[in-house]
């Protein structure tokens, strides 16, 4: 099975240690990876900002690259989502692109979700230790409907334990530009959420997207917190060792 | 009413620091929120009555004309007179019309939305029409002199103690502090309202077309003695909100409270036909039902079409993070939240509303638990795209949405760039691995810190390890 890893742009910029654990977790459950190299943006950003035109372009460059994967897997729920519910909306008018895109579309994955639904793995090799509480982002929950699969995966860890916290599939404030664009307003619901994490009294906040992980841990950090990890679902599934 | 949409991001600041409205805003979650998730369990098939209602809203819309002209006529039959306004001034202009031919001194009203839209109150004052707002929470905002925060809420921003201060001052009466000695008081202050009115003003949920009715949804009765006990009975709505018959009304119904109040059921459903009968006991002399367009017919066959489907349950801002930290005031006009983000721009322009459809981190929670399946995140979508298109984007968006769209195209120039820019944010990062200023994103880093990038990038590494 030929799986094309869709790295996205933050984790390219910020954190690569997210890609090469979701590199790690698609090996060890059989897969191929290829991840091609002219990848950038899957251009969400551009579509969610009334960029239509650039939000095109980057779908068919993105097109070109992974057509020829039998599967994309991203470790983004809102890349998967942008991927796979919005590509299509993008090329609705245009009947030649609409097939090619739809396939594409319909053979993409957010990681957690490909690794529960598509390959049944269950042999997370990750060792973390201790108490977590996982965060559903936006997209993932609401596009693709990612809930279950990451906490399925946590379970089969013997040393994690899952603790929910009060509303977990509230936004964080994220949202891209907007974090910028409303920075207070974006602040202040990245504090709601830190709240909820600090009730939680977990050792970590887990999620699927790193634009929230970015948040909450800079929100956590401004307020004093520098004990709470901060972390990728792929991260504490496949450990971090060698990449950093 | 004014349209002050266009101060969004001074209000927004402005409300996030008002430790009152911030109070009660923590009542939305356990009150509506877990009210509506309570609820709709009830509903065996719940996202199959969502597609029904959809679509029940849809086949209304499709022939718009046609069915408003068979609800007139069904109106008609039962005795009711129709009237179209294409604006609100028209709206204020056919009730004033209405008032001087039946010679009405006293209004007692019940809560419409589109009268909000239109400034109605202080169109009959100015005629010389005394009006008195019965819903508790309109009420109150009346004595206030303020708008509604909220469609279904209207006083959800107001705390007790403020109400209780309120009334002591308005009433002249020793203050309360319990929710029903406030609430008694203001039943004794209302109930010779109702009784002294010459005409009662109400909304309209539903305008059903198969019977001619008029059909509310209440919770304090108020509607009920406003469209029966005065002799004149002004239903005022807009002309989207026609549905074919009872049977679809049912389903629609099903819906509305659920999503709404989390109630299975309002306190009342009332279903106003024609006037009063010879044979009737009560019910008004004279029934005038007023369609407004305001704006709606302009999105029939346009790509914001679906938003006509809304049936004004608030459940799209009862859920929305945007809209639970900073209350419904910030929106600028009558309708807040994800709707009203939309609404607004629409009908009083994009260059009078820029922010608002970019208020939103498009998370989704509007769209999945509005009844009549709105995609209220897409709709937000396509009025940036109309901004695009437009040039209502400041040059520093356009700029750096062009930038980087170029960049990205070309892998190359985009891998030296991410490059350099990570290197140097590590840097800066130190050891704490953590920025706490980042030039061009102060609205990042005035309340937040970035973590600063780990220093390569993917595209570096994995050549690297390629390479070895």
């Amino acid at each position: 099975m030929r799986v094309g890893l869709f790295v996205t742009c933050l984790v390219d910029a910020m954190r690569p240690r997210i890609g090469f654990a979701s590199l790690r977790l698609l090996e060890a459950a059989g897969c191929q990876v290829v991840v091609p190299e002219n990848q950038t943006c899957c251009g969400q950003p551009g579509y969610n900002s009334g960029d239509r035109e650039t939000a095109k372009t980057l779908a068919l460059k993105l097109l070109d690259e992974f057509e020829t994967c039998d599967y994309v897997v991203a470790p983004s729920g809102s890349c998967a989502g942008m991927i796979r519910v919005h590509y299509p909306d993008l090329f609705r008018d245009d009947p030649t692109v609409l097939n090619r895109i739809s396939l594409l579309a319909q053979r993409t994955y957010e990681l957690a979700d490909f690794l529960v639904n598509v390959v049944k793995f269950d042999a997370a090799p990750g060792h973390f230790a201790g108490t977590l509480t996982y965060h559903d982002s936006c997209s993932g929950l609401r596009e693709l409907g990612i809930r279950d699969q990451p906490r399925a995966l946590l379970a089969t860890m013997p040393g994690v334990t899952v603790k929910e916290m009060a509303e977990a599939t509230t936004c964080c404030g994220f949202g891209g530009a907007f974090a910028v664009k409303f920075g207070e307003l974006s602040t202040r619901m990245a504090d709601n959420k830190c709240r909820h994490i600090e009730a939680a009294g977990v050792d970590a906040i887990v999620a699927g997207d790193l634009g929230c992980l970015l948040n909450i841990e800079g929100r956590l950090r401004r307020r004093g917190n520098h004990t709470t990890q901060v972390l990728h679902i792929a991260e504490v599934l496949a450990g971090n060792e060698g990449d950093d | 009413m004014q349209v002050s949409s266009i101060h969004f991001k001074r209000s927004v600041t402005e409300k996030l620091n008002d430790e009152k409205l911030q109070n009660a805003l923590s009542r939305l979650q356990t009150r509506f929120v877990e009210g509506r998730a309570a609820v709709i369990g009830e509903i065996a098939d719940f996202e199959e009555t969502r597609t029904a209602a959809a679509a029940i809203r849809d086949r209304v819309l499709k022939n718009l004309d046609q069915w408003l002209l068979h609800f007139e006529q069904q109106a008609i039959a039962r005795g009711a007179l129709v009237h179209w306004a294409e604006s609100g001034a028209d709206v204020n202009r056919i009730v004033t019309e209405i008032a001087t031919l039946h010679n009405v001194r006293r209004v007692a009203k019940s809560k419409s939305m589109v009268t909000e839209e239109c400034g109605l109150n202080e169109a009959l004052e100015h005629a010389g029409v005394e009006v008195v707002e019965t819903d508790l929470g309109e009420y109150i905002l009346q004595l206030a002199h303020e708008a509604p925060s909220h469609i279904v809420a209207p006083v959800v921003h107001k705390n007790k103690e403020d109400i209780a201060d309120l009334f002591a001052e308005k009433h002249q009466l020793p203050r309360k502090t319990g929710i029903p000695e406030l609430c008694r008081e203001a039943r004794e202050i209302l109930r010779p309202a109702f009784l002294a009115a010459d005409m009662g003003i109400s909304g309209a949920n539903f305008l059903i077309a198969e019977t001619g009715s008029a059909l509310i949804v209440t919770n304090e009765g108020n509607g009920r003695l406003v469209t029966t006990l005065p002799r004149v009975h002004v239903a005022i709505t807009g002309i989207e909100k026609v549905v074919p018959t009872l049977e679809d009304v049912t389903t629609l119904l099903r819906l509305l409270p659920r999503s709404a109040t989390g109630q299975s059921i309002t306190n009342y459903v009332s279903m106003l036909t024609g006037t009063k009968d010879a044979a009737d006991h009560d019910g008004p002399e004279h029934f005038h039902i007023i369609l407004v367009d305001n704006g709606r017919s302009s999105l029939l066959g346009g790509d914001m079409q679906s938003m006509l489907r809304c049936i004004r349950c608030g459940a799209c801002m009862n859920h929305c993070p945007v809209y639970q930290n900073i209350g419904g005031h910030a929106y600028g006009w009558v309708y807040p939240g994800p709707m009203g983000s939309i609404l607004t721009p629409t009908f009083v322009g994009l260059e009078n509303a820029p922010d608002l459809p970019n208020a939103s981190t498009l998370c989704g929670a509007c769209g999945v638990v509005c009844p009549v399946k709105i995609p209220l995140p897409d709709l937000l979508r396509q009025l940036r795209e109309k901004q695009m298109s437009l040039g209502l984007k400041s040059w520093q968006e356009k700029l750096a949405l062009k930038l980087w769209g170029w960049m990205a195209r070309r892998p190359a120039v985009y891998a030296m760039v991410i490059k350099i820019t990570v290197r140097i944010l590590h840097f800066a990062g130190g050891k704490e691995r953590m920025l706490h200023h980042l030039p061009g994103a102060s609205g990042w880093t005035a309340g937040r810190d970035m973590p600063a990038p780990q220093g390569k990038t993917f595209r570096e590494l994995y050549r690297q390890r390629k390479l070895s």
